[in-house]
């Protein structure tokens, strides 16, 4: 899933201004299920936002809505009324759903009430880590399982830096080096025959750095006019 | 110049491939290029190292602090008459940018690459900064490699005109972990083309010796010049310090014990109780066994079947390589 933490509340005031009526859009996908930016987190920041407004003498009058996947057009058209009364939205859905919103609203201003930090997963309640940076081509099948490119802090290919030790990354005795992860899990498998050949560069076209990135499925597309 | 100059059955014929293929037992030293720019502090350091080894490895960025840059700092040596190993770290830079460089330093006159996957800026004076990661060092290895052998740039494009030579090496690091995987990655090394290899710093020959049983077992140290890595260790903190927390180094208690014992007619004082002279004396004892437990190391990795030469890495005391070099009995350095 993507994961997201709530900006501090000085920030988000900040990007308020001096608006009036502002409007806090929850979404009911990844953001609820690690408790960034659901409908409980949405009711939670609309009432802390019109308890400081209030206190620093420049009340905001501010509702919340949620909507189910705010990276939809279909759920956004639910919203469109509450959306277009207000003066600002706040959306605490993940970078995508601000954008949905600034996408399909052109007249509404919509800033972000989230930092989107990475996919991944909860590991244990309360903790969640980064597993995938979508590069576009896969290479887990070689690796075990395991993303070197993700997890690894240098998205090495070949194996392990020299700064492996006692099975965490030199960068932090918290973060577990995926290059040991990859090792044992394939020596354990007997399949360490996999990372001995050498990887070549790889190719990261298919990532970011080829530009911003579309999947078009023509067997998915509606049927124009003309057929 | 408009032909690559005669490589006479070398790959390159810098020095060091020349000092390597004679079977001389190699010495390289190092230098760390300033944080300013000052390229006297770079003519003061070599000056120091002149003589005493046959290349003189310039660090990249090292620990992911901004200096003068290695190819520049490299320019410098060859002007003073001593031969540069640059040192290329895949953090600041991707293939375009390692390639178009390498180019540069060939035209001006470097000879010897060091490739290396580079310390994470977490590390250094820029955390805030993105890495690059384009490719890695063993990537890296054979993009060079390629580039002398086919003639050909990383993306497949033929050279049109003179192509760099670099005798390109790697790093390895014995004891990091998983440690088992470590012959093999060096293997992978050498299989990307690496002509030499320069290790982490050993100071337990033991545990080298047997990283370099398998290595033999494999056949690399034929296929591959591998110069072990030492350094002059400055006082017990010094030694405790890297045991601990330097990741791949390991210390063994017998040479901390050692420069403990340097220290003994001192012992029991604490630095505040101490002149100046008093401290001045016990920094020189402790010193001096550094420099002894170094030239120890080397006279016993000589012995290892495999190892081809020493990497000896006093950053920042540069003036101990020369004790060290002739205490070993590496002086005068053979001409080749
Ligand atoms: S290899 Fe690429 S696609 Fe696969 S998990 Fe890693 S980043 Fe994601
Ligand atoms: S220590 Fe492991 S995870 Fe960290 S950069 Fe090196 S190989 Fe990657």
């Amino acid at each position: 899933m993507i994961t997201a933490e709530q900006k501090p509340l000085d920030e988000i005031k900040n990007l308020l201004g001096n608006e009036e009526k502002v409007l806090v859009v929850g979404c009911g996908t990844c953001v609820t299920v690690c408790f960034a930016g659901g409908d409980r987190e949405a009711q939670l920041l609309a009432s802390s936002l019109r308890m400081t407004t209030k206190l620093d003498g420049h009340p905001m009058e501010v509702s919340d809505v949620t909507v189910q996947r705010q990276c939809e057009w279909e759920y956004l058209d639910e919203i469109e009324d509450e959306i277009m009364e207000a003066d600002v939205v706040l959306s605490i859905a993940c970078g995508i759903g601000v954008q949905a919103i600034a996408e399909h609203f052109p007249e509404c201003w919509v800033v972000p009430g989230l930092n989107t930090t990475f996919l991944g997963l909860p590991t244990e309640q309360g903790i969640w880590e980064e597993r995938c940076m979508a590069c576009g081509n896969c290479v887990l099948g070689v690796t075990g399982g395991i993303c070197p490119i993700a997890r690894c802090s240098k998205s090495l290919l070949n194996g392990p830096c020299g700064g492996s030790e006692d099975g965490h990354c030199e960068i932090d005795a918290d973060v577990p080096c995926a290059w040991q992860l990859i090792y044992d899990r394939l020596a354990g498998k007997d399949q360490l025959d996999l990372i001995l050949e050498i990887d070549p560069p790889k190719d990261w076209s298919t990532a970011h750095d080829g530009g911003p990135r579309k999947i078009v499925r023509e067997d998915l597309q509606l049927e124009t006019e003309e057929s | 110049m408009t032909t690559n100059e005669s490589t006479n059955g070398y790959l390159v014929g810098s020095k060091l491939e020349r000092m390597l293929k004679a079977g001389h037992f190699a010495v390289t030293g190092e230098l760390g290029p300033p944080q300013s720019a000052d390229g006297d502090e770079i003519r003061e350091k070599a000056a120091l190292l002149k003589g005493y080894v046959d290349g003189v490895n310039l660090t990249d960025n090292q620990t992911a602090i901004v200096r003068i840059s290695s190819i520049a700092a490299g320019t410098i040596l060859v002007q003073e008459g001593l031969e540069p190993v640059i040192q290329m770290t895949a953090r600041d830079r991707n293939r375009l940018a390692i390639q178009a460089d390498l180019l540069g330093a060939y035209a001006l006159g470097m000879r010897n690459l060091l490739c290396l996957t580079g310390d994470h800026q977490i590390f250094g004076n820029h955390p805030t900064a993105k890495h690059v990661f384009d490719i890695d060092s063993i990537q890296m290895v054979k993009m060079v490699t390629d580039m002398r052998d086919e003639k050909k740039f990383q993306c497949g494009d033929e050279f049109k005109g003179i192509e760099p030579r670099f005798f390109t090496g790697a790093a390895s690091a014995p004891f990091a972990d998983p440690i088992d995987f470590r012959p093999y990655r060096l293997a992978k090394k050498v299989n990307a083309g690496a002509n030499f290899i320069q290790t982490q710093l050993v100071y337990d020959v033991d545990a080298f010796a047997q990283f370099m049983e398998k290595v033999r077992e494999m056949g690399l140290h034929e296929k591959v010049y591998i110069l072990a890595g030492v350094g002059p260790l400055k006082s017990p903190g010094m030694a405790r310090y890297m045991k601990k927390n330097v990741p791949g180094i390991l210390v063994p208690d017998e040479i901390i014990d050692r420069m403990n014992e340097a220290g003994k007619p001192w012992a029991g004082k604490k630095s505040s109780e101490m002149t100046k002279e008093e401290k001045r004396a016990r920094s020189k004892a402790r010193r001096e066994e550094g420099i002894q437990i170094c030239i120890d190391l080397i006279q016993q990795l000589r012995e290892i079947e495999g190892v081809a030469g020493v990497h000896v890495m006093a950053i920042e005391w540069e003036e101990a390589v020369k004790p060290i070099v002739e205490g070993a009995g590496l002086y005068p350095r053979p001409s080749v």
